[in-house]
This record gives structure tokens, C-alpha cells and sequence, in this order.
């Protein structure tokens, strides 16, 4: 319990310590402390970022897939009903050169029904001339009635 | 504890006795190279206990400049953790109790220094009693000195001049903070009108409150340290005069042997909470007196 001049000199020492740690200890550490949270928190918000734009991208694909999806739904469609319109139109051409060819055949039968009714008109002319021609044959010259013949088979016609 | 140092002086055939002992142990190596005999005397130094807190102080300072100086803020390795520890801690405490932020930037170093050389010389307690005197008696011995004369204490905190230094530091590191922040008339305003009131007639016994609460402050703050490791110290003492008591191979003292390695081990552990909780006391108390000096009544 006895004071001495010990007690001046601690007081000098003391103060020494704390100028020292005040000016090479303390700074430093607390600097590294202050850097290392900052990091710390900077890291953090990069990670709820990147989950953030993790999320946006999801939704996105799925957006695009169902717009891929739409559009090869609209694609298929599509062809189908392309695919349709031609069966459709080679039915329709197909209907027409049977209605064509059908019609060209029967224009060609009525001609040559048409021939041959005036074949066969001739030849009942010629058969009737010919039968009168025996009926007659004394009292009708074939020059002299050559008129009437032909205003007879007009007539047949 | 100056009493039994004449004794001890004159004990040179036979073993001291165990006032001698004690004694011997709690005298200071002061550069009279005889104990100190007046209350007050400043033409004396205690240099075992400058040596002991310089010595640690500097240890403990290298220690955390050395953590400082290769502090990185990338990951840390575990010195720098347990250092980062301290320092978090401190910094925690203060920011608690100091509100101002340009102060903290020299309070709380001021606090983890005061925790860690507090801390440090509060250990020497752990090394063995009679280690460290015993070596000093040796040398003291072959320089040709009179080894009764070999005195050494090895616990700067159980020495009164160095815990009073401590807290008169901080005394004053109050009083600067006081003037810096209230300015010398703001304060000396709040001497003379705090705690009773603003009143002319009151001045006197608000300042003489004052005054007694900054005495009150000091004294409890270096005492309290000083006290008890004083009673750690003494207790080791005590402890090792049982080993001391041997006598040869019979039942008294190997019962004493056996009496001293149970409570010595029980108090040094014990002794662990004691340095620890001592000097983060000392600490806090530091910042708390220091953060009254930032506040008015």
C-alpha cells in the first residue's frame, strides 16, 4: 500500500500504450472489419440478385416455350389446312376434266349420231329414190325430177 | 506488509519462517534496494513492477500489431479471428456506452488495451509463486548482493501504484473528454449546478459532490483492481507455505503436500474467472466513466 513514483511513471506508460494502439492496432483491424462486412453484404446482395434474375430467366423459358409451342400448334394448322385446300383443289380439277372429258364424249356421240343419221338420211333417200326410181322408171327422169329428189330429201332431213 | 521484512533481512543460517516468507514476497524490488518504509515516498520506483507491466504491455501491443499489420478483410486466419474477437468485443462495448463517434476512435482502443495488459499482468499470477523471485534471487546472489535482498513481485496489478496510475489515467482522459465536449465553462457549469440544482447556494455542495464523486470514481476504480489481486497473490502465498511446512517423510506434512496441490489447483482455476472478469471490469468501468464524461446530469 505504499505510492511511489511508480504511480507517475504508469500513468505515462498507459497513455503511451493507448497513442500506440490508437494509432497502429486499432485502425487496421477495424478497417479489415469494416471491409470484410462491406464484402460480405456486397456478396449478399449479388446472391439475391442472381436468384432474382435466376427466377425472371425461368419464367421467361417458360414463356418462350409456350410461344414455341403456339406457334407450331399455329404451323400445324396451318399445313393441315393448306394440305386440305389442295386435296380440295385437285378434287375440284379432277371433277372438272371428268365433266370435260364427259362433255367432249358427248358432243362426239351426238356427231356422229348426227353423221350418222345423215348417212342413214342419204341412204333412205337414195333407198327411196332408188324404190321409186323402179316404181317409176319409165315416167320419171332422174334429171328431169333432180328438183324435186332434193326438195325431198331436204324434206327427209 | 512492511512488518516482517526486518526479520527476513537478519534470517540468513535457516529457512524463513513463513511471516518471513510472506513477507519477503510482498516487498518490492525499488531502486532504494530496501523496502519502502513511508506511506508516500516519490523519490522511489517499484522497478520490478515497471519492468513486469512494460514488459507485458509491449508483449501484448507486439502481439495485436502484429494481427493489425496482417489484417486482411478477405477470410481471416485464426490469429486474426481471435484477435478480431477482442476487438469486436471492445468495439462492442463501446459503442454501447460512448455515443460519439470521433471519440470511440480513440476510447475504444484505449479500452482494448486496457483489457489486454490488464488481462496479461493479472496471468502472472498463473506462473509458479516462487519461479520468477527464486531466478532473480540467483542472480541477485552471483552479482555479489545479499539474496535476503533479492526482492521481486512479478504481478504489476497487485502493486497499488501501477492500478492507481491506470485509473488516474483514466481520470484524465475524463477530465479531457469533459472540457472537450461541454467546453471548460459548460463544464465547470455543470460542477457547480449538478446534482442538486442551479441554484447559487447549492454551488458549493454540488461542486464538493463533484469533486467526491471523481475521488470516489478513481480510487474505487484502481483499488478494486488492485485489491483483488492483491488477495489472489497473497492467497497463492498462503498456499504454498503448506508445501513449505514439509519436514520429511511423515503424515503432517505429506497431509500439507497434499492440502497444497488441492487448493492451489482450486485456486488457480478459480483464479482464471478472477484475472479475466478483473480485467474486463477495469475495462468496462473505463468506458463507463469515460461515456459519463460525454454526458451531462
Amino acid at each position: 500500500m505504499n505510492l511511489n513514483a511508480t504511480l507517475i511513471i504508469q500513468i505515462v506508460v498507459f497513455l503511451t500504450f493507448v497513442w500506440f494502439t490508437k494509432s497502429f492496432v486499432w485502425p487496421p483491424i477495424v478497417k479489415a472489419l469494416d471491409e470484410r462486412a462491406k464484402k460480405i453484404a456486397d456478396g449478399l446482395a449479388a446472391a439475391d440478385k442472381a436468384k432474382a434474375d435466376l427466377a425472371n430467366a425461368e419464367k421467361k423459358s417458360v414463356e418462350e416455350l409456350r410461344a414455341a409451342r403456339e406457334s407450331a400448334a399455329e404451323l400445324r394448322s396451318g399445313a393441315e389446312k393448306q394440305a386440305a385446300k389442295l386435296v380440295e383443289d385437285a378434287r375440284a380439277e379432277a371433277n372438272r376434266i371428268v365433266a370435260a372429258a364427259r362433255e367432249a364424249a358427248t358432243n362426239e356421240a351426238a356427231a356422229a349420231a348426227q353423221k350418222a343419221k345423215d348417212a342413214l338420211r342419204d341412204q333412205v333417200a337414195q333407198l327411196a329414190v332408188a324404190g321409186a326410181e323402179r316404181i317409176l322408171r319409165r315416167e320419171i327422169n332422174a334429171q328431169v325430177h333432180a328438183d324435186l329428189l332434193a326438195n325431198l330429201k331436204q324434206e327427209l332431213s | 506488509m512492511a512488518s516482517g521484512t526486518e526479520l527476513a533481512t537478519e534470517v540468513a543460517h535457516h529457512g524463513p519462517t513463513p511471516g518471513e516468507y510472506i513477507a519477503h514476497h510482498l516487498t518490492f524490488l525499488n531502486n532504494s534496494g530496501e523496502p519502502q518504509k513511508d506511506l508516500i515516498n516519490w523519490g522511489l520506483v517499484n522497478i520490478d513492477t515497471l519492468f513486469y507491466s512494460i514488459l507485458l504491455g509491449a508483449l501484448g501491443l507486439f502481439v495485436l500489431w502484429r494481427a493489425a499489420s496482417r489484417a486482411t478483410s478477405g477470410v481471416p486466419g485464426r490469429f486474426q479471428a481471435a484477435v478480431e474477437i477482442l476487438v469486436e468485443m471492445v468495439a462492442d462495448q463501446a459503442k454501447g456506452l460512448i455515443h460519439s463517434e470521433e471519440s470511440r476512435r480513440t476510447v475504444a482502443p484505449l479500452a482494448l488495451i486496457v483489457f489486454v495488459w490488464i488481462f496479461l499482468m493479472n496471468a502472472m499470477d498463473f506462473l509458479p509463486l516462487d519461479l520468477l523471485p527464486r531466478i532473480w534471487e540467483g542472480i541477485y546472489a552471483s552479482a555479489g548482493h545479499d539474496p535476503h535482498h533479492a526482492y521481486m513481485r512479478v504481478v504489476p496489478t497487485a502493486d497499488i501504484n501501477a492500478t492507481m496510475g491506470m485509473s488516474i489515467a483514466v481520470l484524465l482522459v475524463c477530465l479531457f473528454y469533459n472540457v472537450k465536449i461541454k467546453g471548460l465553462g459548460g463544464w465547470a457549469h455543470e460542477l457547480i449546478s449538478a446534482p442538486f440544482g442551479d441554484k447559487l447556494i447549492l454551488a458549493p455542495f454540488n461542486f464538493a459532490m463533484n469533486i467526491i464523486e471523481f475521488l470516489a470514481k478513481t480510487v474505487s476504480h484502481g483499488m478494486r483492481l488492485f485489491g483483488n489481486m492483491f488477495a489472489g497473490e497473497l492467497i497463492f502465498m498462503l498456499i504454498a507455505l503448506m508445501g513449505a511446512a514439509w519436514t520429511g517423510a511423515n503424515t503432517p506434512s505429506f497431509l500439507l503436500a497434499f492440502g497444497h496441490i488441492v487448493a492451489g489447483f482450486a485456486w488457480a482455476v478459480f483464479h482464471i474467472l478472477v484475472v479475466a472478469l478483473q480485467a474486463f471490469i477495469f475495462m468496462m468501468l473505463t468506458l463507463v466513466y469515460i461515456g459519463q464524461a460525454h454526458e451531462g446530469h
